[in-house]
């Protein structure tokens, strides 16, 4: 079928914004996530208990309604805060904030796969890390990481292809991302079914490409490894 | 917050004054997309499982397809999209279905639970011990008795914590429903915020009822799992 070129700029806009929000609240929770499994090991009390108030509360809500709860309270909170303190209004962009939400939410998911794989690395590697000489970060980057990133990517994978789909429900806050591309494609042209289809194609395309990057990611993280032969 | 709990608390949990909304609505759906998913992805995660390998194939196509599309799409698709061909419009039947909003978004939920539910019975049927189905067979059973009285009891028992985890992203997927005009709690709580617009407290309150209720499905599939899957639990000692 035979995409018009103001409607393909359109789409190929939209991809762009999902991209780029994608990767956007990736790197924010990963980091999170990172952060939030490193409290939920640490011997302190108070951090442990930061941690699993937070990956309970958001995993207990839907990402839909948490979406709308952080980007609808997000800027008069700010606002409240900025009065207070006398400052001029604060404006977030909706792309900051949907960066921010989605990253917020999908940070809890992460904390629970950083934790367990965390606890999977057998604690002597760090002791013997230690007893070589190296620092805390040190370890953590040269022992500690490379071994859990193996057990950590399947998990890594499943919370990116879920992070992936529910960048559609930012349309829903008013960003122009594919989905939101596609509606208004299609209810130009009369074409909605057609444009529909068109991204969810592109979501197909997009989990594809991402499973096998991935697989390729857990070949390399594996390498050394050998399983047992059933 | 007093004032919108006394004015709108009777519409978040069950009535809007109109008709049924918000908590009730959300696990009337939640219950009615369960369902069709439990009966579809039976026979689908039988087939998927199957030594067959063009029936298994086919099973898997369609599994990801929907796992790998956003559920919100698949609701625009059905609910927007195909109401927008000429065909749909033109038969009554159809036209009636489609553009009711709470159909489309039972149908919707409904598939997409179906897909994700197809491949958790399918892995449970497949991790059968293989000595139970030599055991079954050996005593005579075939075919369909043999998938009832052996193998889907005990892929279902061992199916379950997995199943709970997909109730719980199903009572999460249901939000997606106030797209399509269908009064569940989140479209409760957006008509709290514009009548208001206390966005905290209007979608806050909403947040803190999924919240309970996912914590009541835990502390339920808890319990089942306690009586279902006893046999697997280490002996006390």
């Amino acid at each position: 079928m035979f995409i018009p070129q103001g409607y393909a700029h359109m789409l190929l806009d939209g991809i762009l914004m999902t991209v780029r929000l994608s990767l956007g609240a990736l790197v924010v929770s990963t980091l999170l996530g990172l952060m939030m499994a490193l409290a939920k090991i640490s011997a302190s009390r108070a951090l442990y208990a930061i941690a699993a108030l937070y990956t309970t509360v958001i995993r207990g809500i839907p990402d839909l309604a948490l979406m709308l709860l952080v980007f609808y309270s997000l800027q008069i909170g700010l606002n409240q805060v900025t009065d207070y303190l006398g400052w001029r209004q604060l404006d977030i962009d909706p792309f900051s904030a949907g960066v921010l939400t989605l990253g917020v939410i999908y940070g809890a998911y992460f904390t629970e796969t950083f934790r367990g794989a965390f606890i999977a690395v057998p604690g002597g590697q760090l002791e013997a890390g230690r007893a070589f000489g190296l620092s805390g970060w040190q370890c953590f980057r040269l022992i500690m990481f490379p071994q859990m990133m193996r057990f950590a990517l399947p998990g890594i994978s499943n919370n990116w292809l879920i992070l992936v789909k529910a960048t559609a429900l930012v349309s829903l806050i008013g960003l122009s991302d594919v989905t939101r591309a596609a509606q208004n494609a299609g209810k130009g042209s009369g074409q909605l079914f057609f444009y529909l289809v068109l991204a969810a194609l592109f979501y197909l395309l997009v989990t594809t490409v991402s499973s096998v990057v991935l697989w390729w990611l857990g070949k390399r993280y594996n390498i050394g490894v050998r399983e047992a032969e059933l | 917050m007093k004032e919108i709990l006394q004015e709108y608390g009777m519409a978040y949990l069950w009535n809007d004054g109109y008709q049924f909304s918000g908590l009730l609505v959300t696990l009337w759906l939640l219950v009615l997309s369960l369902a069709m998913g439990f009966v579809l992805s039976l026979p689908l995660a039988v087939a998927r499982a199957s030594g067959v390998r063009w029936l298994s194939r086919t099973v898997w196509c369609f599994t990801y397809v929907v796992r790998g599309t956003p559920l919100y799409i698949q609701l625009l698709i059905i609910y927007t999209g195909v109401y927008s061909l000429d065909f749909v419009r033109s038969l009554p039947l159809l036209n009636g279905f489609f553009r009711n909003g709470f159909y489309c978004a039972v149908l919707a939920l409904g598939l997409n639970t179906t897909a994700f539910t197809t491949e958790v019975f399918a892995g449970a049927i497949k991790g059968i011990a293989y000595g139970e189905v030599e055991a079954a067979l050996a005593y005579g059973l075939s075919g369909f008795t043999l998938y009832r009285k052996v193998i889907l009891p005990a892929a279902l028992r061992r199916a379950l914590p997995l199943y709970s985890n997909e109730v719980i992203l199903m009572l999460h997927a249901t939000s997606i429903a106030f797209t399509a005009t269908v009064a569940d709690l989140l479209k409760v709580a957006g008509d709290v915020n514009a009548a208001t617009y206390q966005s905290f407290q209007a979608y806050g309150i909403a947040a803190v009822i999924y919240l309970a209720t996912t914590c009541v499905f835990i502390a339920l599939f808890r319990q089942g799992e306690k009586r279902w899957l006893a046999f697997t639990r280490p002996r006390g000692r």
